[in-house]
């Protein structure tokens, strides 16, 4: 009991770190609260879903990236896919790479683009472990109330 | 009976009592999680969801139940067809409200989707509080719909007659009267036609859409009639009811365009005044009965045509709605607004109309050159000038000037139907070229409008095409490239101008640009520069290009990735069956 007490307290630590550091924004949240009875793995499945489904364009940016001349009209629709995509769970810092991205791209900064997109792709990756080891603890220390908590 | 039949139909849940729940929506989006996001977001709406992950592939539930859903959400972009080409085909083809979103809230983008007739428009993240919401745009829909049909007499279509005010209102779905069933009975008992047993589905292919639109003009709108159509047809299995329908779903079209136009209009407004372009855009929405819409007018009707209320004061609707309208032809380019007013006062519209249209033949006919209709400040002799000439020359009697626009725009209101003769418009018609006489056209004017309004809206409504052979529909058969010539000067304006003023004279032009192209040289893209091209095909296309169209590059590489999805690439019908992609 007191074990579990400890556990809990570490993961809602652990969640509320990944706000402070500026990784997540409000639609984590958003999802947190969408989680129910008929779905009480809901957000994860939707990180797990957001990571399976970008990868691919992570990896289509990448080629398009290398391709010359580049596809200009390519390139943005997936830059804005995936930008739209990683609203989904709030992955803030993906999502202001991809700002800074589109930026770069409007001035027609492309060694800024690509610079920008390998730090996207950092990101990307820093934050699927920060949440993977989230979630993992968070299934160890079991349900728990401070889940749908608001940070702040 | 509705509800019995909706049950039978497959689209269960007893949903007249329990509205918004149980609201039927459609959500398409390239991207699955986002998806899977929405779906659940709207299930704890208690709406029933069905999900989507191409644009064709929503198309292609949309024609195949069709009235099976109140509302349709879609992406913007998405690979296999851009959002606002489905918004395009949605709106044309089902009526349905759409709602809009992306991860992109850049002005243009979003005022493109109002433009293509979407009713809100969405900005990623979105938030359950916007989506609980949204059970909103159906009810406005209905009761847009229910006003339409509660200005008319009775009338030969099913859909317009089936359509009561209060049942509407009171969260009833049109769909379940429209249900085939239902309609089978109710135009049997009607009108005995046993024709009406054996309801198909039909698609309105280029060519047939063509025959359509060529009988329509043969029969002169003042005459056209389900029945007349079909018979000019000659379209042996085609029933009567598939005629009134299309019919029905081509006024909703042009009624569509015209109200683009009002939001063009309005936003000329909101340079002036704080009036939001969906705020305005809803105006069109006004109740006849509804005095608060009317008020909203009057502000909007300030926002161009200060002049007018300012003197006139708004003591009387009626009159104030008039004046917007003479001082139209007249010399106010911008006040566009007038247009708005219609529904109080029919009358008063009709006349802003026909000004407004002769204005347009002109500029199409004499092919003025760009910069007349660019700015908000016209030279407003020169549209007096214009005027008159060709109120006469053109028509030879003064009341043929009427015709042409007030087709596009009357319709708007008025699904309807009543064909009675516009003696009273063409009164005003004889009127308002004279700017003089205003005080006495109001008097006039406001006397009339209580007793003809919404006979005159409907008769004008069918008058066009049997006066004026410049009438779009029969622009049909003018060489295309004249039109092209003209409709590139004046059509590329109200799109290349949006932030700026747009007239309305322009906006109309751009309209009807959209209407030949569907109506005449579809797929003869002319107008390659001002956006409009979406507007294009979207009737007259075929379906099976769209129902059986490969999957993209796109989408194959997306199955490569092990997607989620229950069914192999190539079944696009497994997909559509699917009542959801993600079974939760």
């Amino acid at each position: 009991m007191e074990r579990n007490n400890h556990l809990r307290r570490q993961v809602a630590n652990l969640r509320q770190s990944l706000f402070d550091q500026g990784y997540l924004d409000d639609q984590f949240i958003e999802l947190e609260e969408l989680q129910d009875d008929a779905n009480p793995n809901f957000v994860e499945e939707i990180v797990t879903l957001f990571y399976k489904d970008s990868a691919r364009l992570i990896h289509s940016i990448d080629q398009a990236l290398e391709k010359q001349p580049l596809d200009f009209t390519k390139l943005d629709n997936y830059m804005h896919q995936f930008k739209g995509s990683s609203s989904s769970i709030g992955a803030k810092k993906v999502k202001i790479e991809c700002t800074q991205f589109s930026e770069y791209w409007r001035a027609g900064n492309v060694e800024g683009c690509k610079r920008t997109f390998q730090q996207l792709k950092r990101e990307y990756v820093v934050l699927r472990k920060k949440l993977e080891v989230y979630f993992q603890s968070a299934r160890q220390a079991g349900p728990t109330e401070t889940m749908s908590c608001r940070p702040n | 009976m509705a509800n019995s039949s909706k049950t039978s139909a497959g689209f269960s849940s007893p949903r007249s009592d329990t509205f918004p729940a149980g609201l039927r929506v459609l959500v398409v989006d390239d991207d699955v999680t986002w998806l899977k996001i929405l779906e659940k977001m709207l299930k704890k709406c208690s709406y029933e969801v069905t999900t989507c992950g191409l644009a064709r592939e929503a198309l292609y539930l949309l024609r195949e139940r069709k009235d099976g859903f109140d509302i349709v959400i879609s992406d913007v972009n998405m690979p296999d067809m851009d959002g606002f080409k489905l918004l395009e085909y949605v709106g044309l083809e089902m009526d349905l409200p759409v709602i809009m979103m992306s991860v992109d809230g850049e002005t243009s983008r979003v005022m493109k989707g109002v433009q293509h007739g979407a009713c809100d428009y969405l900005l990623k993240p979105i938030r359950m509080k916007e989506l609980r919401n949204i059970w909103q745009h159906v009810l406005r829909k209905k009761m847009q719909e229910a006003r339409d049909a509660g200005n008319n007499d009775l009338d030969q279509y099913d859909e317009v007659w089936m359509l009561g005010g209060a049942e509407l209102l009171s969260g009833k779905k049109r769909k379940d009267f429209e249900n085939k069933d239902d309609e089978k009975e109710m135009s049997d008992s009607r009108f005995g036609d046993p024709s009406s047993m054996k309801k198909a589905r039909v698609f309105w292919t280029v060519d047939l859409h063509q025959k359509f639109v060529k009988a329509v003009n043969q029969i002169g709108f003042d005459k056209v009639g389900p029945k007349k159509i079909l018979d000019l047809m000659g379209v042996p299995w085609l029933t009567r009811e598939n005629v009134a329908s299309h019919l029905q779903k081509y006024r909703l079209y042009l009624t569509r365009l015209q109200k683009e136009d009002e939001a063009k209009a309005s936003f000329c407004g909101m340079k002036h005044q704080d009036v939001s372009s969906k705020e305005t855009s809803s105006l069109t929405l006004q109740n006849p009965v509804d005095v608060c819409t009317d008020v909203a007018n009057d502000k909007y009707g300030g926002v161009s045509g200060d002049k007018e209320i300012a003197q006139n004061g708004k003591s009387n609707i009626c009159e104030n709605k008039v004046k917007g309208v003479v001082s139209m032809p007249a010399a106010e380019p911008r006040s566009v607004v007038g247009d708005s007013f219609d529904s109080q006062t029919a009358g008063s519209k009709i006349g802003l109309n026909d000004s407004f249209r002769l204005v347009n033949t002109d500029v199409k006919n004499a092919k003025v050159p760009a910069p007349y209709c660019s700015t908000g400040e016209a030279p407003q002799p020169q549209y007096k000038q214009d005027f008159k000439p060709h109120f006469q020359s053109a028509n030879g009697s003064s009341h043929q000037p009427l015709p042409v626009v007030s087709h596009q725009i009357p319709v708007d209101r008025t699904q309807p139907t009543c064909f009675l003769n516009h003696v009273p418009s063409r009164e005003e018609s004889d009127r308002y070229p004279d700017t003089d006489n205003k005080p006495s056209y109001f008097k006039n004017k406001s006397e009339g409008v209580g007793k003809f309004s919404p006979i005159q809206s409907t008769a004008n409504l069918f008058q066009p095409v049997s006066h004026q052979q410049t009438n779009f529909h029969t622009l049909e058969q003018m060489p295309s490239t004249t039109w092209c010539a003209t409709s590139h000067n004046v059509v590329s304006h109200p799109q290349s101008s949006q932030g700026n003023l747009t007239l309305r004279s322009g906006s109309i032009v751009a309209s009807l640009g959209e209407d030949m192209c569907g109506a005449s040289i579809q797929g003869e893209c002319f107008l390659a520069n001002n956006g409009l091209q979406n507007i294009e095909q979207f009737d007259y296309n075929d379906p099976q290009s769209i129902s059986g169209v490969p999957t993209c590059l796109y989408d194959t590489l997306r199955f490569d990735h092990e997607y989620p999805y229950p069914y192999p690439i190539d079944s696009l019908e497994g997909i559509v069956m699917d009542q959801g992609l993600f079974i939760v």
